[in-house]
């Protein structure tokens, strides 16, 4: 899939100008919040439930060979095939060669975001294959030549209206309408279930392997990968290795938090065990089955700090809760995978100069953060790589020296105090008949969506530090022994008049100015 | 601490508070860091404003410029560690030093920034949930009707929530007027905004037309780069709606103009 991740500003200024997707979205981002909201209240236990996923994928993620190795001695017991790719194109060619030595023409592909990773569809059709996409939202992009927005939803971007006229296109629909929706699904299962019936392989993702099965796990709605999994003779499943859990039970407890998380669902309408293929006494079935495991950098960021994104379980939530991606949508991002989980992904997967922008996408909100049901601290993962573009200087110039001349300045007070009394008095006189300004010098980004607020006044520190003074002198010439208040309501906006001293060290109290503290180390 | 105040003659020794006055508010609005002293001040507290205080590293720090923000981090520990309390009109300063600085730190520094964190508190959590400021027999502060933004970190971080609104219906009669999709961000986030402005600007136009929607006259939030973003848009997009710090609405100061606002003549 070709990456338009370093376009990211222009792919969304573009998503933004297109009112209709903007509104759709806007919708979306409504709803899906609240489906996933309310199933989980109707749960009621999911931060205990989210404590034990994570500790089961941490704890799987440490024994990761060892679980990896279980996974292959069970899966071949059950007579599966096991293979490790340690990049795209290796998982591209090996299914290829399974479907060339089994002379397959048509492939049934169920829903994986592991093979738009891979680029796989693309690879089998250069080769001659016929790849059809079997899962609905998968289907309907594939028609309109598009690639998945939402890593669970992939045609969300499309409304109802879009798809009756791709389905026009593409379609020999004769005099039929396709008015209602139903009538457009209904279109599509046809179509469908000629070529589930013909396809000499299938080809299918995994929301799981279990490690002492043997077996992958996968949730549908539509029940495509069953259809994929069981009517063609031979089975792939096309996955990658930290999809791994220990025990079918710790499968089953990623499951009561992936669904709800995903579309607030208790459960999808399948849950499916692929445990290997026909036996003997079985009456269908796959002839063969073949798991293929990519890597692709994944052992990379199992040995880096990042290690706590492979935690992921890929829900969707993250997407869903995140008003950037909601104000964007998933294509602005630029390649597989769009929201906050993808622009931590795809710099580890692809490369951080070809995606700087992904990790600037976010404002620290932390709602991916308080939804993920994998306890992915997101945030700090996208600070981190910002961490590393500092390092490597691919923040632009202006940022990075503009930030460490302010912290150079916060760090001598005095010099702070003094010269931001000027910059605010200076603002403020310019400012204060309008209280705002339209347009400012060095803060073109922000005041090209809204006005700069004039500062109200002198800075406190200027202020505050001439009332401590009157407030000192009062007290010596009166001889008082009361304390004089000089914060009485409404006396502060007078005070520090003709005062331009706001930087004065040490406070009424004779406060001397701390000492930096020596680094440690 | 779990004493309220009382017109018992034992009064409980009163409570010592470093103000943190948050660069922002020292720049662009004083009379929050003033209303925030008035308002300890009302709680029986006795307040210090340690006058060397600058910045608590936030920009650099959120940017990944993790060398540039530690000796801020220090900086502002020192300057604030001797204090009982540490108060601050801000959800994302306090969020910074109760959660990033131990992260950020190591060593005895580390230890040094647990224990400042474990007595610094956003001012309205402080007012309510510490200092237990009431309105006694003062009248209620007059208010048009109140909208709120939850800031992100303020409520992620420090679980504020029912503080400012509790404090709004205690001393101003008032009750908040809900906005929709209350819980989203504002498109602030720091750098962000200018780094992303027309995103940012897609939040915050969503932002505010959530508050118009509710009619509220005031929207009022305890963050003020939030605020200073809302107001930016409400005076660029010429809606009427005037966005204020919660200090200021806590203690009736309403005689200086909104933020954004021109001064009254």
């Amino acid at each position: 899939m070709k990456q338009t991740s370093d376009s990211f500003l222009d792919n969304a200024s573009a998503a933004l100008a297109d009112r209709g997707r903007a509104q759709r979205r806007d919708l979306l981002a409504a709803f899906t919040p609240l489906v996933r909201d309310a199933a989980m209240d109707n749960f009621g236990r999911f931060s205990e439930l989210r404590d034990h996923v994570r500790q089961v994928r941490q704890h799987t993620l440490e024994h990761l060979d060892h679980y990896l190795a279980q996974f292959e001695r069970e899966a071949m017991t059950n007579g599966s095939r096991v293979h490790f790719a340690r990049d795209g194109d290796e998982m591209n060619s090996l299914v290829l060669d399974i479907c060339q030595e089994h002379r397959a023409q048509r492939i049934a592909k169920g829903k994986s975001m592991v093979t738009e990773e891979t680029g796989l569809n693309d690879y089998l059709k250069r080769a001659g294959l016929e790849v059809l996409e079997t899962d609905l939202g998968e289907y309907i992009i594939q028609q309109a030549g598009e690639t998945p927005s939402h890593i669970v939803g992939p045609a969300l971007h499309k409304s109802a209206a879009e798809i009756r006229e791709l389905f026009r296109r593409k379609h020999d629909l004769g005099d039929r309408e396709l008015a209602e929706v139903v009538d457009m699904v209904g279109e599509a299962r046809q179509v469908l279930r000629e070529h589930f019936l013909k396809a000499e392989v299938g080809i299918i993702g995994a929301n799981a392997l279990v490690a002492e099965a043997g077996y992958s796990m996968l949730v549908t709605n539509e029940g495509n990968g069953d259809l994929c999994a069981n009517l063609p003779r031979v089975l792939i499943v096309c996955t990658t290795l930290d999809r791994v859990l220990p025990r079918l039970e710790d499968a089953t407890a990623m499951l009561r938090l992936l669904v709800r998380s995903a579309t607030g669902q208790p459960q999808t309408c399948y849950t499916s065990f692929y445990s290997g293929p026909r036996r003997e006494q079985d009456s269908d079935g796959p002839l063969e089955t073949h798991f293929i495991l990519l890597d692709n950098r994944r052992s990379d960021i199992l040995a880096s700090d990042y290690r706590e994104m492979l935690q992921c379980i890929r829900c969707g939530a993250c997407l869903n809760h995140c008003p950037i991606y909601a104000s964007v949508g998933g294509h602005a991002y630029g390649w597989v995978y769009p929201g906050p989980m993808g622009s931590i992904l795809t710099p580890l997967l692809t490369s951080l100069e070809q995606s700087a922008a992904l990790p600037n996408a976010c404002t620290s909100c932390g709602r991916c953060a308080e939804v993920c049901p994998a306890g992915i601290p997101l945030p700090d993962l996208l600070r981190d790589l910002r961490h590393e573009e500092s390092e490597r200087k691919l923040t632009p110039v202006r940022w990075r020296w503009g930030l460490k001349l302010h912290a150079w300045l916060a760090r001598q007070p005095r010099l702070y105090h003094a010269l931001t009394a000027l910059g605010i008095g200076g603002l403020h006189l310019l400012g204060r008949r309008r209280g705002r300004f339209a347009r400012l010098p060095l803060a073109a980004g922000w005041t090209s969506q809204r006005d700069f607020p004039a500062p109200s006044g002198k800075t406190f520190m200027q202020q505050y530090g001439a009332l401590q003074r009157q407030a000192a002198a009062a007290s010596r010439g009166k001889r008082s022994t009361r304390r004089p208040d000089p914060r009485r309501p409404g006396q502060h906006r007078k005070a520090g008049a003709g005062s331009r001293s706001g930087a004065h060290p040490g406070g009424p109290r004779g406060r001397k100015p701390r000492r930096r503290p020596e680094r440690e180390r | 601490m779990s004493n309220p105040p009382t017109d018992q003659s034992s009064q409980p020794a009163p409570l010592r508070v470093a103000l943190f006055v948050t660069c922002l508010a020292d720049l662009f609005r004083p009379s929050v860091a003033f209303a925030s002293l008035k308002l300890l001040e009302q709680a029986g507290c006795v307040v210090d404003v340690p006058r060397q205080q600058t910045c608590c590293g936030q920009p650099a720090y959120n940017s990944g410029d993790y060398a540039t923000s530690v000796p801020l981090a220090k900086q502002l520990i020192a300057q604030f560690e001797a204090a009982d309390y540490v108060v601050a009109p801000s959800g994302s300063c306090v969020g910074m030093i109760c959660h990033h600085y131990p992260q950020m730190l190591e060593g005895s520094w580390r230890e040094r920034a647990e224990r400042l964190a474990a007595k610094t508190f956003e001012l309205t959590t402080f007012l309510h949930d510490i200092a237990r400021l009431q309105r006694g027999d003062r009248p209620p502060v007059q208010l048009p009707t109140v909208t709120y933004h939850d800031s992100c970190a303020g409520l992620r971080e420090l679980g504020i929530k029912q503080q400012p609104r509790a404090l709004l219906r205690e001393l101003c009669d008032t009750e908040v007027a809900e906005l929709q999709q209350t819980e989203v961000c504002c498109g602030f986030g720091g750098t962000f905004c200018a780094k992303m402005p027309e995103i940012s600007g897609k939040m915050v136009g969503d932002k505010l037309a959530n508050a118009v929607a509710t009619e509220a006259r005031i929207l009022a939030g305890g963050d003020l780069g939030c605020l200073l973003n809302i107001a930016g848009r409400a005076s660029r997009a010429g809606v009427d709606i005037e966005v204020r710090h919660v200090a200021e609405l806590l203690c009736g100061d309403l005689d200086d103009a909104a933020i954004g606002r021109p001064e009254p003549r």
